[in-house]
């Protein structure tokens, strides 16, 4: 196997202890700060060669967002390190009993396209953060990035700890089949079954953060021009290549009617009379993923954009209203810049709608009657939801983010990113003597030894008290 | 599939959303408490019968622990199923951000034979209090508890969400072919690949609680005594058949003399003169794990005990000095009441053996000297750990159980339980006003716009914290 050596040589240093202390880390994260900072205008001319994304998006997601998981990292790590004690019943109040944050050893990130830096550098804090090695596979399909980050990242990490490996599937493939002690994985369902039958074989733990059609219901009560550019931002940034993006609309017939315009007037505002004159709209990532969206046009009717341009693999901001279930853009994640609209009769048929499809990443609600936006929250299930917008849930670096069923397992950011890349491993520590204390639980057992550890381990059931 | 039915059934009581008040999370879990109480006479026969279970040791692990876990799961309900509220940037100071506690739908409980009520009752504990329906399917090889669980828990639980499944490998795989959203397993790394792999087609999330050798690491420093018993003590019990049970001890030729005759007089005072005789003492679970760990003790040489009787499935509690790490018995986990010595030159030894080898459940170590504990602690990796003790940190609802690498995946007990079944949704609600805070996100990009953007949501790095 090709990489058994590099894998292997990666163990050696995580076994060496080099990873564990503070001081280290500490370094490897302020060092990954560096690169951002260095590397700056690199990012932004590689990611804007992979898919036109505009300086603007690259800047805020795959630096500023970065930043912060990496300042709050720093701020927080020396908090979240220490040992963390817990509640002892009344047999061990001498003892020592505390939660101890150990590494899982050598990580494997796989990252995807969309957003190349973000979706390796953040899991990449984490697994830094808790004292792991890791082996970073960036996307072949975002391919100057790809290169930046083979030739640059290196110099800034300790080679001995961290590596950046190239390639495709094949490569891919290989690389899966040494035993890593925790695979980070972001990209499709399909993929994500590949990865966690090849974790299986090693017992390696895993966290997949995947895909799906995030609904997006929007009821009769709300202010129609907010909704349009809120959803429209959300659909359009990056060129709709977003794994959280607002995937279709549900709507009233009358609500669609007044959304039309609206929609219309956010995307003029945004882009202008003809976005694929804008600097800040994005372009399709391959030729594959170009006639794979382009595909899906063919469904409800056109209402806004529809054009395309096979060269620039520029598809515009498009809206299709009337689209049916049966129809292909609701067959699959649109991953582009369409918004299909599905029209139903209420919030009950919307919330159907949603529950009877896979559980997606993200679920949007917009109505000024918070009512609404509570009860779609509480009967649907989704890896995340904001209420009135979209996106916006996942830049707080306080809430977890990830899915549920087939949009993934486990979560990320902030303190859960630490919390993912590190074994909770419960720990006792008792004295040498107090034997006494003991000797109720050992043979040979009696009646009056049973009702002394009943009384001295025994949890009481208290009085109720009311859920607020 | 004949599991089809079942579990279409169950998966439509849970989207009724039955199992989402609290009231009824409660009612089921009373109930459980109501089964522990009304059967503990049948309970402490029937594992009895399966494994020769002191009536002694199954109320301790089969009864006091499962009402603890009840008791401290019934008294925190309310505030674990709370949302959660999360720190806020400064563009989000009006919204409200929080994590929401979901459960993931219909979970299997697959248990194991040693502590077979225990083993399924305490991760269902945490399952019902999270919200799910639940598939419980006990082990065949305890084939009383099987039958009295099969019999009499339906009687106590709701039967549109809750179901016993009894059988084989061949009922198991095919119940495994079916959707879960969440499956927990107990029992041996090799079944444990087989479980993850199938629920890898599903993108099924999955805790595992394993095994593996506990090591057990003595320090010329300590009081022979006391570490005689309290090995003894979590060897013998339930006659070695426990998942965390120190497997095999690693000390000092010297030491290995001294704790010779300790580890006689502790057996002594335990079992009597001839544990056959003993009612403290129990018995292998079946004919097969009788012969495979019978073979086992043709391994160094036998210091006490040895003596077995097949009819019983009798194996005395025995101790082989003088073991070699290339002798049968330290080729796979013991599961039974043979406690085989190593020796070592020194604790850097002990801890180089402990590396060398696949990461245990539990890592044990005593010592009078507390950085010989701590050394052992941070220089290896392990599920859980216990310090001048066996088995105890298991006992502690505060502390996350589970394993790591071979032993395991996912942590549950207490708290640990309830989160392990609830899937943790990042929430954001904003309003549907104050649209002009929204401004600086939308095209056209602009520096200004970028500049505003920063400063309301980036974090800042703080200054530097000693970690203690």
């Amino acid at each position: 196997n090709p990489y058994a050596g590099l894998v292997s040589q990666l163990r050696a240093s995580w076994l060496s202890g080099k990873t564990r202390p503070m001081e280290y880390r500490v370094a490897q994260l302020e060092a990954l700060g560096r690169f951002l900072d260095e590397k700056k205008q690199e990012i932004l001319e590689a990611t804007e060669l992979d898919m036109g994304k505009p300086s603007f998006e690259a800047f805020f997601s795959e630096i500023l967002l970065c930043k912060n998981e990496l300042n709050v990292t720093l701020n927080n790590l020396c908090h979240w390190m220490k040992d963390e004690h817990v509640d002892k019943n009344l047999v061990m109040q001498l003892d020592s009993a505390f939660i101890r944050k150990d590494p899982y050893g050598v990580v494997l990130i796989i990252a995807p396209w969309n957003y190349p830096i973000h979706l390796f550098l953040v899991p990449l804090i984490g697994a830094i953060a808790a004292g792991n090695c890791a082996i970073i596979k960036p996307s072949e399909i975002s391919k100057h990035t790809e290169r930046l980050v083979a030739e640059t990242l290196s110099c800034y990490l300790d080679s001995d700890c961290f590596a950046v490996v190239t390639g495709g599937v094949p490569e891919t493939t290989l690389l899966l089949e040494n035993k890593f002690d925790y695979i980070f994985f972001t990209g499709s369902p399909p993929v994500g079954r590949i990865v966690m039958t090849a974790a299986a074989k090693h017992l390696t733990p895993v966290t997949l953060e995947l895909g799906g059609k995030n609904p997006c219901y929007v009821s009769d009560t709300c202010d129609v021009n907010n909704v349009a550019r809120r959803v429209a931002w959300g659909r359009f940034f990056n060129a709709g290549q977003t794994c959280i993006a607002p995937d279709y609309l549900l709507c009233t017939v009358e609500m669609q009617d007044k959304l039309m315009p609206a929609l219309r007037a956010a995307i003029t505002e945004f882009f202008g009379p003809n976005p694929r004159e804008s600097p800040d709209f994005g372009r399709i990532v391959s030729d594959k993923q170009f006639r794979r969206i382009r595909a899906l046009l063919g469904s409800g009717r056109v209402a806004i954009g529809g054009q395309t341009d096979e060269a620039e693999r520029y598809i515009a901001p498009t809206v299709l209203a009337d689209v049916q279930p049966s129809d292909p853009a609701m067959q699959e994640e649109i991953f582009g810049p369409i918004l299909p609209i599905v029209v139903i009769a209420n919030m009950d048929e919307a919330i159907d709608f949603i529950n009877a499809r896979p559980r997606p990443l993200a679920i949007y609600a917009f109505s000024c009657d918070s009512k609404v936006v509570n009860q779609v929250l509480e009967r649907t299930s989704s890896g995340g939801f904001c209420g009135n917008d979209t996106l916006m849930h996942v830049t707080l670096t306080s809430l977890p983010f990830g899915g549920i069923g087939n949009s993934g397992l486990g979560k990320y950011h902030g303190k859960f990113t630490f919390d993912t890349f590190s074994h909770h491993r419960g720990c006792l520590h008792r004295n040498m003597g107090l034997e006494t204390l003991n000797t109720p639980r050992y043979p040979p057992y009696t009646q009056q030894k049973l009702g002394l550890l009943t009384s001295t381990f025994e949890v009481k059931r208290r009085g109720t008290c009311t859920l607020l």
